[in-house]
């Protein structure tokens, strides 16, 4: 076989797996977003007025400080 | 400490042969492999000290799992988080009563299963003397496994699949130790030393590691 | 004072809802920036001649050892993420070194694979247990597990410390495992030295090769920012759906 079609399968690869990162990083963030939106939307709201320095579940990141 | 190496000994031993089930495993192992690459005598010696390396690390991950789960289970897991003790302290004893009770009898079978891979008296003793020196590595480094997949229900496999990338360097020293001391040019010094500073090194690091995993992934 | 300042400054960016809105200004940009460099980069890989030894399949070297880089790159990054989380309990350190791993999982398997591609017109071989491809592999089992673990505990801040100990001994155990490797490598294969690309590198090929590193960097660090952004919000969702279903239950 030609070295061309190693070169280009490899960049194909590449880029398969470059695009399977990307697309799934950003349809994860997607996702999440609307699930965000639907629980806004159902009236859960984060208490973000509230003193809660860390919204991340962390009860100990807020104790220690 | 004697007290809880004494405890952890006579838990194992009365648990009904962890290390029996470990040796027998060893066995079974060692035993299928003449099946897969066939009875010549000859590639058996000359394959025979790896294949009792691999079986011994494979059969030294079989009990892990249960080596903090157990203690979890019934509580005392937390007794000894609370003790003054330093918890390395603790951790170190618990990973050498793991050995004495699950890992040394391995190290006693392999002189037989040497027997079965046609190898000669020094190539035997070479092993035993590799494997008695570098388990302990094994051990050590699968205490970081075992604390880390402590509260995981099934962490057995998970266990053996985050411990074996990291015990590739005692597999690889120990080997070539053996080989070391049968085939002429090559010296059996250096690769044994290495082992020995390798097991030394995680007889530091893994009780450290094991003893941050327990403390941060405590419920 | 100045410490202070910092350490403020730290804190800031800890927090994860300015961390969002810093991530959300940030993004189009990495994302441009990015798109750039793997333009120019690519174009140069391919306007550039070929090897006069290895001919064309030098080309794959532009794509392959800016991932391998990477993989080794994105290791560090988890492993500064770990000491964050361990050490200062940093909230956005647990979620970055969870968010890296499926990355640094990807890149290492473009290298490999690359890598194989490369390997099977140089050295006439699919897969060879050279040093740095044993290394590499080793590294890809690695991070499979530590997705492995991240994915079996439900609790994410306890899975998020617990791998952290896993990756700073990972972390210490590499330079071990390259170590070794290499020992057992030349113990095994004396005389065929297999070198890629080959000591000293001809300006021609360093330039497409720099700026493909940098858009792969670039890639990264984008990814890993939406990656972060997009866990933050998953865990903000688990919190309300909490929130929400002991509301419901008190209600009733």
């Amino acid at each position: 076989m030609s070295h061309a079609f190693y070169v280009y399968s490899s960049y194909l690869v590449a880029l398969a797996i470059t695009a399977i990162a990307i697309l799934w990083t950003w349809a994860d963030g997607r996702a999440r977003q609307r699930e965000l939106a639907e629980l806004e939307a159902a009236g859960v709201r984060r208490r973000s007025a509230a003193p809660r320095t860390s919204p991340v579940e962390n009860p100990k990141e807020a104790a220690s400080e | 400490m004697t007290a809880l190496l004494l405890r952890d000994l006579k838990l194992s031993v009365r648990a009904g042969g962890g290390a029996l089930i470990g040796i027998l495993f060893f066995l079974t192992v060692v035993a299928v492999i003449p099946f897969g690459v066939g009875p010549d005598l000859n590639l058996l010696s000359r394959i025979g000290p790896a294949i009792i390396w691999i079986g011994a690390l494979l059969a030294a991950l079989l009990g892990l799992d249960r080596l903090f789960q157990a203690d979890r289970d019934d509580g005392s897991l937390d007794l000894l988080l609370m003790q003054e003790h330093p918890l390395v302290l603790t951790v170190l004893i618990k990973c050498l009563a793991h050995w004495l009770a699950n890992v040394l009898p391995l190290v006693i079978a392999s002189p037989l299963l040497g027997l079965f891979m046609n190898m000669n008296e020094v190539s035997i003793g070479a092993v035993m003397l590799t494997l008695l020196v570098g388990s302990p590595a094994l051990a050590f480094i699968g205490a970081v496994g075992a604390a880390v997949a402590v509260s995981l229900p099934r962490g057995g496999l998970l266990v053996s699949i985050l411990v074996l990338p990291l015990t590739i360097p005692v597999l690889i020293f120990g080997v070539s130790a053996s080989y070391a001391a049968v085939q002429e040019p090559a010296p059996f010094l250096p690769p044994f030393l290495i082992l020995t500073a390798i097991t030394m090194f995680f007889a530091v690091i893994g009780p450290l590691g094991a003893a941050l995993a327990l403390r941060n992934g405590g419920d | 004072m100045t410490e202070s300042l910092a350490i403020t400054k730290f804190s800031d960016l800890a927090n994860p809802t300015r961390f969002l809105s810093l991530a959300s200004r940030l993004l189009p940009w990495m994302g441009g920036a990015t798109a750039i460099f793997f333009v120019v980069g690519l174009y140069l890989a391919f306007a550039s001649e070929g090897d006069y030894q290895q001919g064309e399949t030098v080309r794959i070297m532009y794509i392959h050892v800016p991932a391998a880089w990477l993989s080794m790159m994105c290791y560090s990054v988890m492993a500064l993420s770990a000491i964050g989380t361990l050490v200062w309990r940093h909230p956005l350190a647990d979620v970055s070194h969870k968010a890296a791993a499926p990355l640094g999982a990807a890149f290492t398997l473009i290298a490999l694979i690359t890598g194989s591609l490369w390997g099977k017109p140089m050295w006439g071989t699919w897969w060879v247990w050279d040093a740095r491809l044993t290394s590499v592999f080793i590294l890809f089992l690695m991070y499979l597990g530590i997705i492995a673990l991240n994915r079996a505990m439900d609790d994410p801040s306890k899975a998020a410390r617990v791998s952290a100990v896993l990756i700073l001994i990972g972390f210490v155990n590499i330079p071990i495992i390259k170590f070794s490797v290499d020992w057992w490598n030349t113990l095994h294969q004396p005389a065929s030295v297999i070198r890629m690309g080959g000591p000293t590198i001809d300006g021609e090929f360093l330039r497409p090769l720099l700026v493909m590193a940098i858009a792969y960097t670039l890639l990264f660090f984008t990814l890993h920012v939406m990656a972060i952004r997009s866990e933050i919000w998953r865990r903000r969702i688990a919190t309300q759906r909490r929130v929400a279903a002991r509301m419901a239950s008190r209600e009733s």
